[in-house]
């Protein structure tokens, strides 16, 4: 049998097969840990580097010392790394247009740029840090006690499963399903836009993380088949009358009518 | 039921301003009357519908004994789905192909119900009267005999609905005192904790933009009417820029340092107002849109709530910790019978305050 197998692999494979491993796993490790093993290594020239993005991208709003416009851009002194990681690393900031709020867009930085910039935002004052890896991972959260605390906090505007939903005058609760773990704890840190801020006293990070094992385990979907995009009663009203009574009503004029 | 094969309709409908009877339509045979091609169609049609019936019942009965039945979300979903849409063809087709079948094949010819009148015959009029009579003669309800089988048999009528009625009123409420309504768990030096895990908040906890979901301290321990005082006692503990708030007259020791804590209980009909909208400091009721401004007093922005939310007075305690000065100086939630018995609570909180 040993024999058997020395025969059919060649001498290097489990050489390759490490490799392979080690490869995946540095890959999952950017994907999911990202930004954050950076920023703890934030060198001043990251802060430098990230001075001229700021200057170049940022400052026509926020002013070259990030001290803010009244009426037009908040001061960015103290908001933290946490929160320039969510702004721009959901694509919400820098805006393009200014609306009831900004919306979610494709990133126009890559990695190392936010990194850059919230490492220099975070030089500014002291703020929320982004979380590691470990803290926003959901595997380590309880989903049955996020639950509770989702629905207590959150769900009023995010939704009972944080499907989304409307807010006042154009602007609205964003859909959490494909919101990254470590963009929905710094959402939470650092209230966002219309969002209130929900700190560790508030919420300890270990509910925080127990938050984002619930919606985790919303990617499972719904058990009883095809959802209706979970925004509450108002969609599923929609499809009962318009498209349930269509129906009967379709089916009534079919059985009255004359065959040919 | 009689049948009339009467089939023009050339006649005029009046004569000399009397309608007549216009018959019935034209009757048009069908294609499956005149064809059978057309009938050997429809039939085929028609049994093919059966036979999707046939082909969803048994997708349904193989679909429960193939598909994996673990507790998996994904699985139970999958099997839902695929019972629902086996059972689905099963009903949908057995109905379709009645209705087809009705349609194409069965006998098409006009029927015709006569009216008669409504009223009975005079004699059958006059028999069912007599017949009223008789009984109650028999039975004497007419006459003074038997007044023990008549008295108890009104009593029973009256009490039998009791069997029923007291159970279901009793169920409605344990309290029936309408003046729980104007009160809450809140008291002076009850602490405000988090909801639900009811532990107490501290000042300091609560920066720039924070919004607490509060219950009264101790809630959690209550062992009666605990839903009933957390539906009355809920608050929600913000802080906003202090420079942004506007103190309402009367209200100046209300606040801490920018906190405010206003009733969570929409003024409209009750519903949670949770809704927070950190950048205006509005605060939206999820159910009819009614808009609160919490830095000017939770007065109404928009929406079908026609009185500000209800503010509890806050302070801090010796150890740092947010405490309740009073209860609210006014009812929570919806408008209700006697809200304002004994004068109005909204127009001035600061005189009903000897009345707690």
């Amino acid at each position: 049998m040993n024999s058997l197998a020395r025969r059919r692999y060649s001498k290097s494979a489990p050489l390759l097969l490490v490799m392979f491993l080690l490869g995946t796993l540095t890959a999952i490790g950017f994907v999911v840990g990202g930004s954050s093993a950076k920023a703890t290594t934030a060198s001043a020239d990251d802060i430098a580097e990230g001075q001229k993005l700021f200057a170049a991208n940022c400052a026509s709003c926020h002013g070259l010392e990030a001290q803010g416009t009244d009426g037009v851009a908040p001061s960015l002194i103290g908001v933290g790394a946490a929160a320039v990681d969510f702004q721009v690393g959901t694509g919400r900031m820098p805006m393009q247009a200014s609306g009831p709020q900004a919306p979610q867009k494709k990133p126009q930085f890559d990695e190392k740029e936010i990194a850059q910039l919230a490492a220099f935002v975070a030089s500014l004052g002291e703020g929320p840090a982004i979380p590691t890896a470990e803290m926003v991972d959901p595997a380590l959260g309880d989903p049955a006690n996020g639950m509770q605390i989702f629905r207590t906090n959150c769900a009023m505007c995010h939704g009972s499963i944080g499907g989304g939903g409307a807010l006042t005058q154009g602007k609205f609760a964003p859909n959490l399903w494909s919101t990254s773990p470590t963009h929905i704890y710094e959402a939470m840190l650092v209230g966002p836009q219309s969002m209130p801020v929900f700190n560790d006293a508030n919420i300890t990070p270990e509910n925080k993380r127990d938050i984002i094992a619930y919606l985790d385990f919303q990617q499972q979907g719904s058990p009883g088949g095809l959802q209706l995009g979970s925004i509450g009663p108002v969609a599923e009203g929609f499809w009962g009358w318009l498209v349930g009574l269509g129906l009967i009503i379709a089916s009534t004029i079919y059985v009255g009518a004359r065959a040919s | 039921m009689s049948t009339d094969e009467k089939q023009h309709t050339s006649e005029p409908t009046h004569v000399d301003g009397e309608w007549v009877n216009p018959g019935l339509p034209y009757h048009r045979p069908r294609r499956s009357d005149t064809d059978p091609k057309a009938a050997n169609k429809a039939e085929r049609q028609t049994a093919a519908l059966f036979g999707l019936s046939i082909l969803g019942t048994i997708a349904a009965v193989v679909a429960y004994f193939v598909l994996d039945d673990s507790q998996e979300i994904a699985s139970i979903r999958t099997m839902n789905i695929a019972l629902g849409i086996g059972i689905g063809f099963a009903m949908l087709g057995i109905g379709l192909g009645a209705i087809h079948w009705a349609r194409t094949l069965m006998r098409d010819h006009e029927m015709v119900e006569e009216r008669h009148e409504l009223r009975s015959s005079e004699e059958g009029r006059a028999g069912a009267i007599q017949n009223l009579k008789d009984g109650a003669e028999d039975s004497g309800l007419t006459t003074s005999r038997r007044t023990l089988l008549k008295g108890s048999l009104v009593t029973a009528v009256l009490l039998a609905p009791l069997a029923v009625l007291v159970p279901q009123i009793a169920n409605m409420g344990g309290d029936w005192k309408v003046s729980n309504l104007r009160h809450t768990m809140w008291a002076k030096g009850v602490r405000l904790a988090r909801d639900p895990d009811g532990t107490p908040i501290k000042a300091a906890d609560v920066t720039l933009g924070s919004v607490f979901h509060v219950i009264p301290e101790g809630l959690n321990e209550l062992e009666h009417h605990k839903i009933e005082e957390k539906a009355k006692a809920v608050v929600l503990l913000i802080r906003l820029d202090p420079r942004d708030l506007k103190i309402q007259p009367g209200r100046e020791d209300w606040s801490f340092d920018g906190i405010v804590a206003y009733s969570k209980i929409c003024t409209h009909v009750g519903c949670p107002v949770a809704l927070y909208e950190q950048q205006t400091h509005h605060l939206l009721c999820p159910c009819h849109q009614s808009t609160f401004d919490v830095a000017d007093g939770c007065k109404v922005v928009f929406g079908p709530a026609k009185r500000p939310l209800p503010q509890l007075p806050i302070t801090v305690d010796d150890e740092g910790y947010i405490v309740a000065k009073s209860d609210f100086l006014e009812p929570v939630g919806p408008s209700y019978w006697d809200r304002l018995k004994g004068g109005d609570a909204t127009e001035a909180p600061a005189e009903t305050e000897g009345s707690h």
